[in-house]
């Protein structure tokens, strides 16, 4: 799982198709998602898959096609920036098995143990508990960023196109009678003059 | 049942391959946004692992909150994206200098 993870994720930067790079990106979703289901995190998990795979890699996939983007222009410079990279790459990189390796000499041997999950309610029900409970002003405020995550994305990709016909609902509904309708009296053999 | 150091080594890979992808695409902005996903993603999974090895649901709750922030953050930062293609035709972003001040 975590070997299909990194190898995927490399996969995704170094992918020369865009598309390809969000196919690989939910193989790494989805073998995250494994992760967190084998650690006994079953909601996340689940969240994961909703969430990402079929929300956010959905947009970006829609947006790789909708775009008509040359992309062999954008892969130049690649190996002009790929020692930058792999030098910062292994820097951050040694920097975090080192942190890794002293939590598993010092920290982490009191907590090793595997955990029992508690059988007696499950992960989201525990989720709920606490989020619903101590964290609700934090969930609503979670719920605000979405909202305004979802109209800042509306307004910045509205627009309004001159020159197109579009239905006026407010003159539509003051029309009546009066205005709407001209009554003429016609004498027999004239049509209706130009207006 | 896997050891925590696993859990913090995937993420701690990711987390690189992350930072290594921003750093080597530099112009195509999608695959920056991909990689910031895929450090988020990282952030999650020690969320996660440390949640679960220290029975604490709290890191879970935190995780739930990063992966809202994330989705936000995808989704504002393609609408930018589409808005800058409307305005100029392409995406690369290595030159991208039409601010004024």
């Amino acid at each position: 799982m975590a070997l299909v993870s990194v190898f995927a994720a490399l996969a995704v930067v170094i992918a020369k198709n865009p598309v390809h790079s969000v196919l690989f990106l939910i193989t790494v979703f989805f073998s995250a998602a494994g992760m967190f289901v084998l650690m006994g995190a079953e909601f996340l998990a689940m969240l994961l898959v909703v969430v990402y795979v079929g929300a956010v890699a959905v947009l970006f996939l829609f947006v790789v096609m909708m775009l008509d983007v040359d992309f062999v222009a954008l892969k130049q410079g690649f190996s002009r920036y790929m020692p930058l990279g792999l030098g910062i790459g292994a820097v951050l990189l040694g920097e975090m098995v080192m942190i890794a390796g002293t939590i598993a000499q010092n920290g982490a041997h009191k907590h090793d143990a595997p955990p029992v999950p508690d059988q007696s309610f499950t992960n989201a029900e525990a989720i709920g508990r606490v989020l619903y409970t101590d964290y609700a002003y934090l969930f609503e405020a979670a719920g605000m960023v979405l909202l305004v995550a979802m109209i800042g994305a509306i307004v910045l990709t509205l627009r309004h196109r001159p020159g197109v016909r579009r239905q006026n609902v407010a003159r539509q509904v003051a029309r009546n009678s009066k205005t709407g309708m001209e009554v003429v009296t016609l004498k027999a053999g004239e049509g209706i003059p130009e207006q | 049942m896997i050891g925590l150091p696993a859990y913090l080594s995937v993420a701690a890979a990711l987390f690189t391959i992350g930072v290594f992808g921003i750093f080597v695409n530099r112009k195509n902005i999608i695959v920056i946004l991909m990689s910031i996903e895929l450090i988020l993603l990282a952030v999650n999974i020690n969320l996660v692992a440390f949640s679960v090895y220290l029975h604490d649901v709290v890191g879970q709750i935190f995780a739930l909150f990063v992966l809202t922030v994330a989705a936000a953050e995808a989704a504002v930062g393609l609408a930018i994206l589409v808005t800058f293609f409307r305005n100029r035709g392409d995406i690369a972003v290595d030159d991208a200098s039409m601010m004024k001040g």
